[in-house]
């Protein structure tokens, strides 16, 4: 099986790391940035696993469900 | 008759070693400089805690930081057994990584996020004592201004505002950033943690976690003492519920 997982900051959670690429994207001369969000993705290859259990390690480990936010797609 | 002088209770700490911990010995020799105190590293592989009287998982980079602080360090065996004592009333202190480990593993509530600033902060600043009424505040007094060393890139606590109405009407916020003079200010916030927070303790007031490193101003040749206060409580509580027993 061959996943991704996308996690991101939550909405309402200031990321201070986006707040500073997007001024450096100003700075480079892109114009009207709105917003810039910092997460990870995770990429997963691993036989037998099934897709609950997946999620509970999202939950558990690759987030931090106080702050993040992830995506668990299965790809193949 | 001759006086019988009573001879300090015996005390035995655990420290926590984990792969990248790098404030266990310092912790240690904190401890053991109180009469009576005898303070062992454990390696974090290991499953048991018993005949230990409080817990104090250290500072420092376990596993790297990878993914997040103390993300990995929540899932080492010896998790289990702090979590076991933990419920039933051991003290357990996490500092700085420490904090972050107790945080990940759900025994304190919130996170600590990303300085604000993005910067490493390490530095001695100020902190003010908000609360005595906990095993690790108890030698202090209310309102008190401590001067504690901190250390870290990810100390911006963080909780949604549930949590910290609650925090805050069961007096867990033990201390917050503040000047020299006490006033808890933006001015006097490192990291931007919410309300300034520095340290909280859990609801049953035995586990206690802070960014900042007392174990870093135990001795005068070190620059100060004014982390004393917070090992002199938490043995005074030791000894105390020891006799007790």
């Amino acid at each position: 099986m061959k996943a991704v997982v996308t996690v991101m900051p939550k909405p309402a959670i200031l990321d201070p790391a986006g707040v500073a690429a997007g001024r450096a994207m100003e700075h480079l001369g892109l114009k009207g940035v709105r917003s810039v969000r910092i997460g990870k993705s995770i990429e997963i290859e691993v036989d037998g696993a099934d897709e609950k259990q997946l999620h509970e390690i999202c939950h558990d480990l690759l987030s931090n469900p106080v702050v993040e936010d992830y995506k668990l797609e299965i790809l193949s | 008759m001759a006086t019988i002088s009573k001879a300090p209770t015996a005390i035995k700490v655990a420290v926590i070693q984990f792969p990248g911990s790098n404030c266990d010995t310092d912790c240690q020799a904190a401890l053991a400089s109180f009469p009576g105190v005898t303070a062992e590293i454990v390696w974090h592989k290991e499953t048991s805690l018993a005949g230990y009287d409080a817990i104090v998982l250290p500072g420092g980079f376990s596993y790297g930081d990878y993914l997040r602080c103390g993300s990995i360090a929540r899932f080492s065996p010896i998790m289990g057994a702090v979590r076991n004592a933990a419920s039933t009333g051991v003290l357990v202190l996490g500092i700085c990584n420490g904090f972050q480990i107790l945080c990940e593993a759900g025994l304190l509530p919130g996170t600590l996020m990303r300085n604000r600033d993005l910067l490493f902060r390490c530095e001695t600043l100020h902190l003010r004592v908000e609360n005595n009424e906990s095993p690790f505040t108890s030698v202090l007094h209310q309102g008190q201004v401590l001067e504690i060393p901190i250390a870290h890139g990810e100390g911006s606590y963080f909780a949604d505002a549930e949590t910290l109405k609650a925090l805050n009407e069961n007096n867990q916020v033990l201390v917050r950033y503040c000047d020299a003079s006490g006033n808890v200010s933006a001015a006097a916030n490192p990291n931007g943690s919410l309300e300034n927070i520095a340290g909280i303790c859990s609801h049953g007031r035995n586990v206690f976690g802070l960014m900042p490193h007392p174990e870093r101003v135990c001795e005068p040749i070190l620059g100060g003492t004014d982390g004393r206060g917070i090992f002199k409580s938490m043995i005074e509580w030791m000894a105390t519920h020891k006799s007790n027993n």
